[in-house]
């Protein structure tokens, strides 16, 4: 190319941008930033948590929750649980159509339940365990029969597990249906290139699009925040979730751009190594209960939270905030005591204990690692800080190779979701190795309880147990910080992070 | 020439074995459990055993690697867990991105590198020799992420000039292309350009003072003829392998720029893989490009004999 050729190109494109950037948004898309690309999207398959932002827009389930954490009708209008707790019947939304144009029926119920079962690799298993059968009654009313009472399980059907997809597309596309998903939702799967973009237009036959007032979502995962600001301030996004909280108070204060924040469902917290390995037993944090009570009272919750997250998360105690219905009040945030954290090592004989804390290399579990650690030498801990790149620390955490590790989880509708797997008896998610068996049992006695007063007294047992073995010790539960343009409006701040598409629009 | 090339040719082969044995027996030293990162949050032990079973991680470390090379002989790369998708069509996807970046880069690079290594050895010690190496220092110095952040903040956030990130096929909107690629190719030219003009700029002076420039000169040839005619030629041989080495730099994907930009190109995708241990990616996309590298090592070869006559034996 000769240069003066060359010149021509970088003009014209120059030109085009700048005539790009200050025309209006196109008025039909809504442009959405993520904060990373997500896996597969087959809802029976999927594993993260930004997937759920797109099935949010994609895949209707059976049921929703609302910002309350109520659980709400989608695709089933209404349901019914059977005397013993054994059995649950939904009647189902009439008109339903899959994005290829099949019916949505009680035989789709079916089909989709015994996916998620039995599908080599399925995420959902685990979640719909206790289901044993599925039976079409009618057409319309279908029944999930289970093996025991399980009260999380209407709050499993308003994610993944309740996702619905055409049975003749999953039929067709085996396990590659995640490359072209067929669901029921607002708008359907038009392309994806990976680490680009995903792209979504409007499903003119939804059940509720009186709801809908885009033709077009596009996702496009940026993963560096900075950036992913940029491009909503030039004008290339409309919606960009996950900002900053360092940013927070720069979007807040600039009139095209509005700032939403919601208190998350899950939690930041530190996991202690009480009995995942045999190293437990040796560590001064794993074998004495005093020593973990006194690194818990060395720490100042507010102050972590306004010098790792700008003031952006609410102080916590617990597996949930303080603001939902499950919280244990019975044991309220405890404050900072650096005199009894001391007296409490004194008593345990061990004044200066180590402690190595193991953190992952994202920048907020590195500023909470230095502040506890400086937090900790005031009442006499010596904290190490291992940094570990995430995978390798998940291995060490599997292993019982560490003291401490900081770990944050995404969080569930349902409470059980946030406790389960982390302190029953040999699960998963339990790195800290507790094993109580008058925790297992409260646990599951939670699990078959379906009167929230009873449910949250059993919490009120279970938190009276686990806050003093702190086999986790929760800090605080993040602001979920969205920043859209002031164009935008009808969003329904959810506290699980998700995006619903009904009722947005652009004025 | 011929036989140069047939022995040329013939380390190839060995060279790719001993590339693939050695991309498979690296990624084995990364800790971590491939499959208990690519379970995601709920870590469900079927999940993770299913996913083991698939990566053949149950099987012992030979066995595997036979797995992995027969696929690789018969066309297939494997797929990758977490998208999905076939490695060979990942990189298929991302391949003309990449090759588009890179060409992009290496034009702005020597077209700033070589004029300015020539201006700067013309007048050496003189103030275009100081403002060049200034601009060279400069170049050389400045890291990618931060130039890349601070040319998004000036022409797409203060200006509206350009688009902030992403990527639009040039099939689609060719100028649209251009704008979002122009910031990035110019983050990574600019580095380049740098190191070129360096290079330039040493290989002219050694050049310029040898018998035949002086003879040249003696012959009452213009200094321009000489600049470009006579000395330029023997400088770039240097010059062109290193634009070589440099553009199969830029092939294997420029990390940090493309994360910046969110440019969709091997960069990205490998980084990607690497943290989320999606192994069949890394292993595809790291053979691959080290096959292009060594595709690209034997052009510059090539490049040599056109460029010096002496060569053509």
């Amino acid at each position: 190319m000769t240069r003066a050729a060359w010149n021509r190109h970088l003009t014209a494109a120059i030109a085009l941008a700048a005539t790009l950037a200050a025309a209006p948004a196109f008025a039909q898309t809504l442009r959405f930033g993520l904060a990373e690309d997500p896996d597969v999207l087959d809802p029976t398959l999927a594993r993260t948590f930004v997937g759920r932002i797109v099935f949010a827009s994609l895949c209707d389930k059976l049921f929703d929750i609302d910002d309350k954490l109520n659980i709400v009708p989608q695709l089933a209008e209404s349901w019914q649980w059977s005397a013993d707790g054994k059995a649950l019947t939904m009647k189902l939304r009439p008109g339903v159509t899959f994005h290829d144009g099949e019916k949505f029926d009680a035989a789709a119920v079916k089909f989709n339940i015994e996916r998620h079962k039995t599908m080599a690799g399925s995420n959902r298993r685990g979640e719909l365990s206790l289901v044993s059968t599925v039976d079409v009654v009618d057409p319309m009313t279908a029944r999930l029969n289970l093996s025991q009472p399980f009260s999380p399980l209407l709050a499993q059907l308003a994610d993944r597990a309740g996702m619905m997809v055409s049975p003749k597309a999953a039929q067709a596309a085996g396990d590659k249906f995640g490359a072209n998903p067929v669901c029921s939702g607002p708008f359907k799967f038009v392309e994806r290139v990976a680490q680009d973009r995903i792209v979504l237009e409007r499903y003119p036959n939804y059940w509720n699009k009186g709801a809908i007032h885009f033709d077009r979502i596009v996702f496009l995962p940026i993963v560096d925040a900075t950036v992913r600001l940029a491009n909503l301030k030039s004008g290339q996004l409309d919606f960009i979730e996950r900002v900053a909280a360092s940013d927070a108070a720069a979007v807040s204060s600039d009139s095209r751009f509005k700032l939403s924040k919601i208190t998350e469902i899950g939690y930041q917290g530190i996991t202690l190594n009480v009995g995942k390995s045999d190293l437990a037993k040796t560590t001064a944090i794993g074998k004495d209960r005093r020593v973990r009570e006194a690194f818990e009272l060395s720490l100042d919750r507010d102050g972590i939270v306004q010098v790792v997250m700008e003031g952006q998360a609410t102080v916590g105690n617990q597996w949930v905030a303080p603001e939902n219905p499950f919280y244990a009040k019975n044991m309220p945030i405890p404050k900072r005591d650096v005199a009894k954290a001391k007296a409490l090592l004194a008593a345990a004989g061990m004044p200066n204990p180590t402690v190595t804390l193991m953190t992952a290399t994202t920048s907020d579990a590195q500023k909470i690692a230095q502040v506890v650690q400086v937090m900790a030498k005031e009442a006499g801990f010596d904290v190490k800080i291992q940094s570990t790149e995430f995978a390798t620390s998940l291995n060490l955490a599997d292993k019982g190779q560490f003291d401490a590790y900081i770990l944050a989880w995404s969080g569930r509708a349902d409470p059980d979701g946030n406790i389960y797997s982390f302190d029953a008896c040999k699960q998963p998610l339990n790195y800290a190795g507790f094993c109580k068996p008058e925790v297992d049992q409260l646990l599951n006695e939670s699990r078959t309880t379906a009167d929230v007063a009873a449910r949250r007294a059993t919490y009120e047992k279970i938190a009276s147990i686990v806050l003093v073995e702190r086999p986790i010790i929760y800090i605080y539960h993040r602001h979920w910080l969205w920043a859209y343009t002031n164009k935008l409006t009808g969003l329904r701040a959810i506290p699980d992070g998700l995006v619903r598409p009904q009722g947005l629009k652009f004025n | 020439m011929s036989t140069y090339l047939a022995r040329r040719l013939a380390t190839i082969l060995p060279t790719l074995l001993f590339v693939t044995i050695l991309i498979f027996s690296l990624q084995q030293l990364l800790p971590g459990d491939p499959a208990k990162v690519l379970a995601g949050e709920e870590q469900d032990p079927a999940v993770i055993a299913y996913l083991q079973k698939k990566m053949h991680l149950d099987q012992p470390l030979p066995v595997r690697y036979v797995y992995w090379l027969g696929g690789v002989l018969t066309g297939d790369l494997g797929e990758s867990l977490r998208m999905q998708k076939p490695v060979t069509a990942l990189i298929a996807e991302k391949l003309p991105v990449t090759i588009e970046l890179a060409l992009i880069a290496i034009v702005i690079a020597l077209a700033i590198g070589i004029p300015a290594g020539i201006v700067s050895a013309v007048y050496k010690n003189r103030w275009p020799d100081y403002l060049a190496n200034a601009v060279a220092l400069w170049g050389l110095s400045t890291p990618n992420f931060w130039l890349g952040i601070m040319l998004i903040l000036f022409f797409s956030v203060q200006l509206g000039w350009l688009p902030a990130s992403g990527y639009v096929s040039p099939f689609e909107d060719l100028r649209a292309n251009l704008a979002a690629m122009i910031m990035p190719a110019f983050v990574l030219g600019n580095a380049i350009a740098a190191v070129l003009m360096r290079h330039t700029r040493s290989a002219m002076l050694q050049v310029m003072s040898s018998d035949y420039v002086r003879t040249a000169r003696a012959k009452g040839l213009n200094e321009r003829v000489v600049v470009l005619k006579h000395a330029l030629r023997n400088a770039l041989t240097p010059v062109v392998t290193l634009g070589a080495l440099e553009l199969g730099t830029l092939l294997s994907g420029a990390v940090l720029t493309e994360q910046v930009f969110t440019i969709p190109g091997f960069g990205k995708l490998i980084v990607d893989a690497v943290f989320n241990r999606d192994y069949a990616v890394v292993q595809g996309v790291v053979l691959f490009t080290a096959t292009a590298y060594i595709a690209l090592n034997l052009l510059a070869d090539l490049a040599y004999f056109l460029i010096n006559p002496r060569l053509r034996g």
